[in-house]
């Protein structure tokens, strides 16, 4: 099995800790002048999304997690699994509530979502970074005010809730970042 | 017309690979405003020791031998022409600490230097492999009087209140309750398990870096928030180039000034002992070839020097990019450097 050294870390390099492959999210260099270095590392493990900091001494060494990211087109719902599918092979795959996670609420028939496999499973789901969703719920705006000056909370069909403009209205469809959850522009039908 | 096109790939590969890196690298990692407030710090800075008669000296960046500390990995290069057809090996100096030394041997009297510092495998927020290092030493000063001047210079620049003070045990036992000078190797792994550090605990057989473990994490933090915070009498087994106190050789007379989660200086009541020197560089060495590291050539000029007769002084070095992080209030290195180590 392949290592890395504290020197390759960095964001998004996935690694073992306590049999459970984990993600660096941050990575900070710390070292007295006079002294060790350290690394202190912010991460993420894979199966039970729990977030920590772990400490390493530099120049120490982890076992690489044999995980891989696929590119899988989102099918449908049984209401247990989510089904994915490969779109060159045809083959599908199926992933439970836990892998998707907050992904759920920007699952859009059709999309190509990037799903982390390990030890023969999806682990995680990560939608593409922008999707399009209708509104099916928001106050409507008041007229004349066209600037975005905060904005309301609009529902989309996901169940997803985001901030948008007052000019946007129900029935619109909008585009948004899924890394942040924010309102991006409408998007003509 | 292939071959043409080929051709032009292959002329322009540097040029087409530049633009696929990123456009935007050639500009500055700090402000044009930033850099401003610098130039002003470092003026401050020279005026600081001019008004105090201390001497600006340069030394070399490059030299033939460099710093044998463990912790410390040194740049080489090489340099090649008259005299030297074969090669001569250099390195780029980890701090101007030695050539400093030699000058005052050579009778300088106090002088101080602002200089650029080189350490491989060190980047992040507070580090970048080039960095800028103020360097000073005073003849007839102990280290307690140093750490005045060094007061005085921090609150000339950071507008500040007066630093503190604590020993290393102090600081260290009003965190843990554990004495870090007696402490056994196997109290100290206990105390790093607790803490979560049991994945270094485990294997660890060296008590300084547990000890250096506990203190950057958890005491530091601790310490030197509201106002800056000299720690001294530091463990004896991380002496550096400072002597050995006379009334407890447990500790070192080394300190650190700390500021809001900043290392800002290192400063020694400086070793003087040209054996004593020689004996620390080799045990260096021994170090390093134990753990697979190269060794480093020791420094004979600064070792010749010290035996020719250096006064007793004390001397310290801070981090200049660090103390312009603090006063313009900047997360990270880069910030307050005009080109980092990614756009070097």
């Amino acid at each position: 099995m392949a290592n890395y050294s504290t020197n390759e870390f960095k964001g998004g390099l996935k690694f073992m800790m306590d049999g459970e492959p984990c993600s660096i999210i941050d990575n900070e260099m710390v070292k007295p002048g006079k002294g060790q270095a350290f690394n202190r590392v912010k991460l993420r493990k894979l199966i039970s999304g729990k977030v920590l900091e772990k400490t390493f001494k530099s120049g120490d060494t982890v076992e690489a997690a044999d995980v891989m990211d696929t590119e899988l087109a989102y099918l449908y719902t049984d209401g247990e699994f989510w089904h994915f599918m490969n779109n060159e092979t045809f083959e599908q795959v199926a992933a439970d509530e836990k892998a998707l996670g907050e992904a759920l609420k920007w699952l859009v028939e059709n999309d190509v979502c990037t799903l982390t496999i390990w030890d023969g499973r999806p682990i995680v789901v990560t939608p593409p970074n922008f999707v399009e969703l209708e509104i099916t719920e928001t106050d409507p705006g008041l007229k004349g005010d066209t600037a975005g000056t905060g904005g309301k909370p609009a529902t989309l069909s996901t169940g997803a809730v985001v901030r948008v403009p007052l000019f946007v209205q129900v029935n619109e469809v909008i585009r948004v970042d899924t890394r942040n959850g924010e309102y991006v522009s409408r998007v003509a039908k | 017309m292939r071959t043409a096109f080929a051709y032009f790939l292959l002329t322009f590969k540097p040029f087409l690979q530049g633009l696929l890196v990123n456009a935007t690298l050639w500009q500055p990692s700090a402000s044009i405003q930033s850099l401003k407030m610098r130039a002003e710090i470092i003026r401050n800075i020279r005026a600081f020791f001019y008004k105090r008669n201390v001497i600006e000296v340069e030394t070399p960046s490059l030299s033939q031998a460099s710093a044998t500390d463990i912790h410390l990995m040194s740049f080489s290069t090489e340099f090649i022409g008259p005299h030297f057809s074969k090669g001569l090996p250099l390195y780029l100096q980890t701090s101007p600490e030695y050539a400093m030394k030699r000058l005052l041997a050579a009778g300088s009297g106090a002088i101080f230097q602002i200089s650029k510092a080189f350490r491989n495998e060190e980047s992040g927020k507070h580090h970048n492999p080039e960095f800028s290092m103020l360097e000073w030493y005073r003849p007839g000063f102990d280290h307690f009087a140093l750490m005045d001047e060094i007061d005085s210079l921090i609150q000339c620049i950071l507008k500040c209140e007066r630093a503190v003070r604590i020993t290393y045990q102090n600081a260290f036992e009003a965190v843990f309750n554990i004495d870090p000078i007696n402490a056994s190797l196997t109290e100290l792994k206990k105390l790093c398990e607790i803490h979560g550090f049991e994945n270094i605990a485990k294997d660890e057989e060296d008590k300084d870096t547990l000890l250096q473990l506990l203190f950057s994490m958890i005491v530091e933090p601790t310490i030197g928030q509201d106002r800056p915070c000299f720690i001294y009498d530091f463990p004896a087994s991380q002496a550096a180039l400072a002597k050995i106190n006379q009334e407890n050789p447990k500790v070192a007379d080394r300190f650190e000034l700390y500021f809001k989660n900043m290392e800002l200086a290192n400063g020694f009541n400086e070793l003087t002992d040209a054996n004593e020197q020689l004996k620390r560089f080799e045990s260096d060495n021994q170090k390093r070839t134990s753990m697979g590291l190269a060794q480093v050539p020791t420094d004979h000029n600064l070792i010749n020097a010290l035996a020719s007769g250096m006064p007793e002084c004390a001397g310290v070095a801070l981090g200049v990019d660090r103390l312009i992080m603090l006063a313009l209030q900047k997360k990270q290195i880069k910030d307050v450097i005009s080109f980092d180590i990614e756009r070097a």
